[in-house]
């Protein structure tokens, strides 16, 4: 019977090639669904894994809708390695959003055109204040009152949801919109310069790059990256060593509130140009699934944030094309966290093939 | 023949291969009826895995069990309990929150009731000595009293064979003697004895046979009343013991200095610090005995900084007041720690060796927070050369190497920061005889540098052989200072118990020197007059 | 007095659901396994449940189709976190991610649909008494289960030796283990059978207390009943008053509405859940209180044979 066997070493090999083989299983599953649905599972794998890319247009929506996902799951990934268990990303991402936009709703209301090298910066630095903010309750909970981080952060999901439904059916309502729960088009001065003419591709996808280069930087060659990750690996150890438990904890959240707030604020000022209750998409949970396919490493978060967009893409494409209930690339992204979760195993343990009798306990 | 029906036990070529090693090697092993049989090993020669093999724990790779001339498959500790085999660990398994009677029930079948096993508690515990309150939950009990629970719990299965494993590390010497009576008695009335130990004395005290291991194999089968320490040693392994140079102390300045230093317990599972006064010099090494479980773990944090509640004034380091300064700001004025558990908490298990460093030596490090991962290598490198580490290089992860390498490593990080002061707590826990030898000695050479040390052990015999000075820790208390050429085994036993008065270490200064290491081991179980059981309680 | 009456009731409605979760986390959290997946698992509860009414018509069939979803998740995760040693806190995040998706893409269907009438229920004769028949006596059965359940949780944990070993095995699966007891496999049980509860309150929500279905119907109140039993410190009364007061504050909303206060229905129903954050920050505070009462063992993994 098959048994598994401690590593005395993590395996690094098998850390790179574990997300591929959970992607592996996912598209045998889902090809699996796709029959059951009565489509031809080709045409369905091809849709979520093939079409996303096909023709310029396409890769600029991939890496347009991967923005977001890299930036956030870039702050997941310093708090996951802390043992910092933030959930609530996506609150935060709503918080940048409704500072970011809040910003540029007020340039927009109070009628002042600044130039972008300005306005620009000052939205996205909006979104950021606006993360922290929101990420700061959760810390000051849990490094005051112990609360924990996964319930509090969770909670004000909920409660952020709810703060971005009051502004847009009410003191942020367009009145010019015929009553719908919308705010007013940011003026132009405000949107996020495109990069790629002819498509929606904005800067903030460099910024994306850029803060991918930080993050890395800072998890793998300064002091505090280090002191965060020993924190999340030995606690005692991180004790012994001397590193202030709480310092870590607020740098983690700060890091990670402010780069969900940032990339809200992107989305209000990128694709969205406006405040709607559709800002909520979920991508703050998405963003988790991506920081995990990516192994909680800055390059790792690029590829699995592309490959995320091109499911969410594929997911529309899907529905639009054959017909498939958009749904489905919920499910798919699930299976893909939890197959992957399943092949870590291999990380740290090997599997052996040991005659019955002999198996111990 | 002859004797072949007779035994309780036997075992012929058992062996056992993890990836790494091989634990045991075709190890035999022969225990009659009633006897008191030791099983000799430094660590890391393959007496647990042996343990485990016996009482079902883990299955053998080849070999052959046989239980009063039967051929068995151990499967499973229940089906070991069915046998009449039944073990005491080192480490207990007991559950702190339950009582000592849930706990015992726990260890039963279901067939029997609470009640039952409350009532039967009381009679096994009257016939053999051994005190025990069935309905107090276990966390309040004493390390000795938990063992007396575990003891029980075994034999209310009504063993054939009692497996002991390393019983006497949590006990006072007088504790010891105590138990060595219960053991005899049960011998007496028909029970085997397994005696799991790497302690020379006792076994030479109290058990009729032994069979030694080294790296899994079998390397004798001797009456160890027949046998020296210094035999037993070579069968152990392979050499006498290392002799170690211990120069006469030319202590200094006072380096060290710890005023009244009280702290109260930070959960109910603590001991509260009352009143800690001891000092420490340079160029001097002070010992620090105790059973375990009287405020080391709390006494240790207070000193390395992990936990800063302190008085400033009740902790000094060249006068200078540090009781509630962090670990990283202690380091920087000179104080370095060992702590005595390597994985988790000296280094980070799947961290490599050079990353480890990192954790008390910011060498490489700049003021803007930059890690200079070249020179953390090359720090790791000189470890591992200077300190004769064996592993797989400085990216090799912690977890990866033997105990007695990992320590060196430790050991070998603090030392090499040239500290004014090291503390160390259990050096030599779980090491083996080698590394044991080269990690003392490296303390020795410290000292011997102009270095304070305070050493921390539960290994009395440890702590005789390497300190210029002796203090107990009892019950979150501290017992005045005794040179260590003054000391005995009885007197620190005693204290251990908590029983010295303030003031006594000066009286003893006038009492002729005791011999060398082994006349104080050979006075050291014979007859020792009992001033009470000495027992320890854990909890304030 | 009719509306606080009616308060009660709809506050033992609300509170159910919640009460029902809360115990079966309970079980798993004293046996050693914190479970994340709580709401993906209520979830697909929901929709099994819903779905099976609405072609059957059978509560009965449908809180079975509730707890065998639920219990079904909850072995895939007990599969995973048990024997694969995957990390609780990650895994049980990936299952309710994943219950969430699937939840959404079998409902798809259901969207909009409604279930046959059901007769209201009532306690015979206590039922008349005034005030306290229509608050305490007009609710679905299930809402006295969830009382009974708390009475059987106690006599389980505390009273047989099941239970003994089952805490035993939260608080040190190491020592279980050594004594010989089956400690995954009676860790898997438990996990199952918390799932299994979970899904009975997912049933609930979406058969008798919505009654409808739509994507993410339980909002939230999986991660509510995690806090419960925190905020509970692991003991079955306090899991079940807690889960009243939680469904008192939902309610609360409701009853503000109708009283004409002129607060927003958006910061309204921000209530449940800032309520459940100021409990866990009042609950948390002692360190030391929450170490004693909680399972040692709680969210960390186990290797037997290390």
């Amino acid at each position: 019977m098959l048994m598994l066997e401690a590593r005395p070493q993590p395996s690094k090999a098998m850390s790179a090639a574990s997300p591929l083989i959970a992607l592996a299983l996912t598209a045998v599953i889902a090809a699996l669904l796709f029959l059951a649905l009565g489509k031809d599972p080709m045409k369905g794998l091809g849709i979520f894994f093939v079409e996303p890319l096909n023709g310029l247009r396409q890769v600029s929506e991939v890496l347009l809708k991967a923005t977001p996902l890299i930036v956030i799951a870039l702050g997941l990934a310093v708090c996951y390695r802390s043992n910092v268990w933030n959930i609530g990303a996506e609150g935060q991402y709503l918080l940048g959003a409704l500072a970011g936009g809040g910003v540029a709703l007020w340039l927009t209301t109070h009628g002042i055109v600044l130039p972008k090298m300005i306005a620009v910066p000052l939205v996205l630095l909006g979104g950021v204040l606006g993360g922290m903010a929101w990420a700061a309750i959760t810390a000051v909970l849990r490094d005051k009152f112990n609360a924990s981080e996964i319930l509090v952060s969770l909670m004000l999901v909920y409660v952020a949801q709810q703060l971005v439904n009051y502004l847009v059916f009410g003191a942020w309502k367009d009145p010019q919109g015929f009553n719908f729960p919308q705010t007013k088009t940011f003026d132009a001065s405000t949107w996020l310069p495109t990069l790629l003419t002819g498509t929606r591709l904005h800067v903030g996808f460099l910024v994306a790059l850029a803060a991918v280069a930080l993050m890395w930087v800072f998890m793998f060659r300064m002091f505090r990256g280090f002191q965060l990750q020993v924190g999340g690996l030995a606690p005692a150890a991180a004790r012994y060593a001397g590193y202030s438990a709480s310092t870590s904890l607020w740098t983690a959240m700060m890091i990670s509130g402010g780069l969900a707030g940032l990339a809200g604020a992107m989305e209000a000022a990128g694709p969205l140009r406006q405040i709607t209750p559709h800002i909520s998409t979920g991508l703050g949970f998405t963003a988790i699934i991506v920081c995990f396919v990516g192994r909680l490493h800055p390059l790792g978060i690029v590829f699995a944030g592309v490959l995320l967009s091109m499911m969410l893409i594929g997911g529309e494409l899907g529905q639009s094309r054959l017909g498939l209930p958009n749904a489905l690339t919920g499910v798919f992204q699930g299976l893909l966290l939890v197959l992957l979760l399943a092949c870590d195993t291999l990380i740290h343990y090997r599997i052996r093939l040991r005659r019955s009798h002999l198996a111990p306990l | 023949m002859e004797s072949e029906q007779a035994l309780r036990l036997q075992l012929t070529g058992l062996s056992k291969q993890y990836p790494a090693v091989r634990a045991n090697d075709k190890v035999s092993l022969r225990v009659k009826p009633g006897e008191i049989h030791a099983v000799l090993g430094e660590n890391g020669a393959g007496k647990s895995t042996l343990m485990k093999m016996i009482y079902g724990a883990v299955r053998p790779d080849e070999g052959e069990i046989r239980w009063n001339g039967q051929v068995v498959q151990v499967a499973s500790p229940a089906a070991a309990r069915a046998l009449g085999i039944s073990m005491v660990y080192q480490h207990f398994s007991l559950f702190d929150t339950l009582t000592a009677a849930e706990n015992v029930w726990l260890g039963l079948g279901k067939e029997i009731t609470l009640p039952e096993v409350t009532a039967r508690i009381g009679k096994v515990a009257a016939a053999y000595g051994l005190d025990v309150e069935p309905l107090r939950p276990v966390h309040t009990l004493s390390v000795g009293e938990r063992q007396r629970v575990e003891i029980v719990r075994a034999l209310l299965t009504s063993p054939k064979l009692l497996i002991l494993d390393e019983p006497t590390s949590v006990l006072t010497p007088q504790a010891v003697e105590k138990l060595f009576v219960t053991l005899r008695q049960l011998s007496a009335d028909g029970c085997s004895i397994l005696y799991i130990s790497h302690k020379l004395d006792e076994i030479r005290a109290l058990c009729h046979h032994c069979t030694v291991l080294r790296g899994g194999k079998v390397t004798g089968e001797v009456d160890p009343t027949q046998e020296t320490n210094a035999s037993l040693s070579r069968l152990m392994i392979g050499a006498e013991p290392p002799e170690l140079q211990h120069k006469a102390s030319a202590a200094g300045a006072t380096v060290f200095a710890v005023k009244q230093l009280s702290l109260p317990k930070l959960d109910q599972f603590g001991m509260n610090l009352q009143g800690i006064s001891f000092d420490v010099r340079a160029g001097e090494i002070v010992g620090v005995a105790g059973v375990s479980g009287n405020g080391q773990q709390e006494l240790m944090a207070a000193l390395s900084g992990e936990d800063v509640r302190a008085a400033p004034a009740s902790i000094t380091l060249f006068g200078k007041a540090i009781g509630n300064h962090s670990p990283r700001r202690r380091r920087k004025e000179g104080l370095h720690f060992v702590p005595e558990e390597r994985l988790g908490r000296g280094a980070v298990p799947i961290l490599s060796l050079a990353q480890n460093t990192m954790l008390t030596r910011t060498e490489a490090v700049n003021r803007w927070g930059w890690i200079d991962t070249g020179r953390v290598r090359l720090l790791a490198a000189h470890l591992i050369a200077r300190f004769n580490v064996k592993a797989g290089g400085t990216q090799a992860a912690a977890k990866s190497l033997s105990g007695g390498n990992l320590q060196k490593f430790i050991v070998g990080r603090e030392i090499d920061a040239n500290p004014k002061l090291l503390i160390v707590s259990q050096p030599t826990w779980g090491v083996d005889v080698g590394a044991a030898a080269l990690i003392r000695g490296e303390l020795l050479k410290l000292r011997d540098a102009g270095c304070a040390l305070l050493v921390v052990s539960e290994e009395l015999d440890e702590l005789f052989e390497i300190s210029d000075r002796l203090i107990v820790i009892a019950q979150g208390r501290m017992s005045p200072s005794i040179a260590t050429a003054q000391a005995s085994i009885e007197r620190i036993g005693e204290w251990m118990s908590g029983l010295w008065q303030e003031g006594q270490a000066s009286e003893e200064g006038q009492a002729s020197a005791v011999g060398g290491p082994a006349a104080r081991a050979a006075s050291s179980y014979a007859g020792a007059a009992g001033t009470g059981e000495g027992e320890q309680h854990a909890h304030a | 007095m009719n509306e606080i009456a009616l308060l009660i009731a709809a506050t033992l409605a609300s509170g159910t659901p919640l009460a029902i979760a809360g115990m079966g986390l309970l079980l798993n959290e004293k046996a050693g396994v914190l479970n994340l997946g709580a709401e993906g698992m209520m979830l697909v509860a929901a929709i099994a449940g819903f779905a099976a009414a609405f072609t059957t018509g059978s509560d009965t069939l449908a809180f079975l189709a509730g707890a065998a979803a639920g219990g079904l998740l909850a072995a895939a995760f007990g599969a995973l976190v048990i024997w694969l040693n995957t990390n609780q806190y990650a895994t049980g995040l990936a299952v309710s991610l994943f219950g969430y998706g699937f939840s959404a893409f079998v409902g798809v269907e259901f969207v909009g649909k409604k279930l046959a009438e059901r007769s209201a229920f009532e306690v015979p004769l206590l039922a008349d008494i005034p005030l306290l028949g229509p608050a305490l006596f007009k609710q679905h059965p299930m809402v006295y289960l969830a009382i009974g359940l708390m009475f059987a949780l106690i006599w389980f944990l505390y009273r047989s030796r099941a239970g003994l070993v089952l805490r035993a095995i939260g608080e040190s699966p190491e020592s279980a283990h050594a004594l010989g007891y089956k400690v995954r496999w009676i860790r898997l049980g438990a996990v199952i059978a918390g799932g299994a509860l979970c899904g009975v309150a997912g049933a609930f929500l979406s058969v008798v207390y919505a009654p409808l279905w739509v994507e993410g119907l339980v909002a939230g109140r999986g991660w509510i009943a995690l806090a419960l039993t925190t905020f509970a410190t692991w003991r079955p009364v306090r899991v079940l008053l807690g889960a009243y007061l939680f469904g008192g504050v939902t309610m609360l909303q409701f009853a503000l509405q109708g009283a004409g206060v002129d607060v927003s229905s958006q910061l309204l129903a921000m209530l449940p859940y800032l309520a459940t954050i100021v409990v866990l920050a009042l609950i948390s505070r002692n360190p030391a209180w929450i170490r004693i009462n909680m399972p040692a063992s709680l969210g960390k993994s186990f290797h037997p044979g290390t």
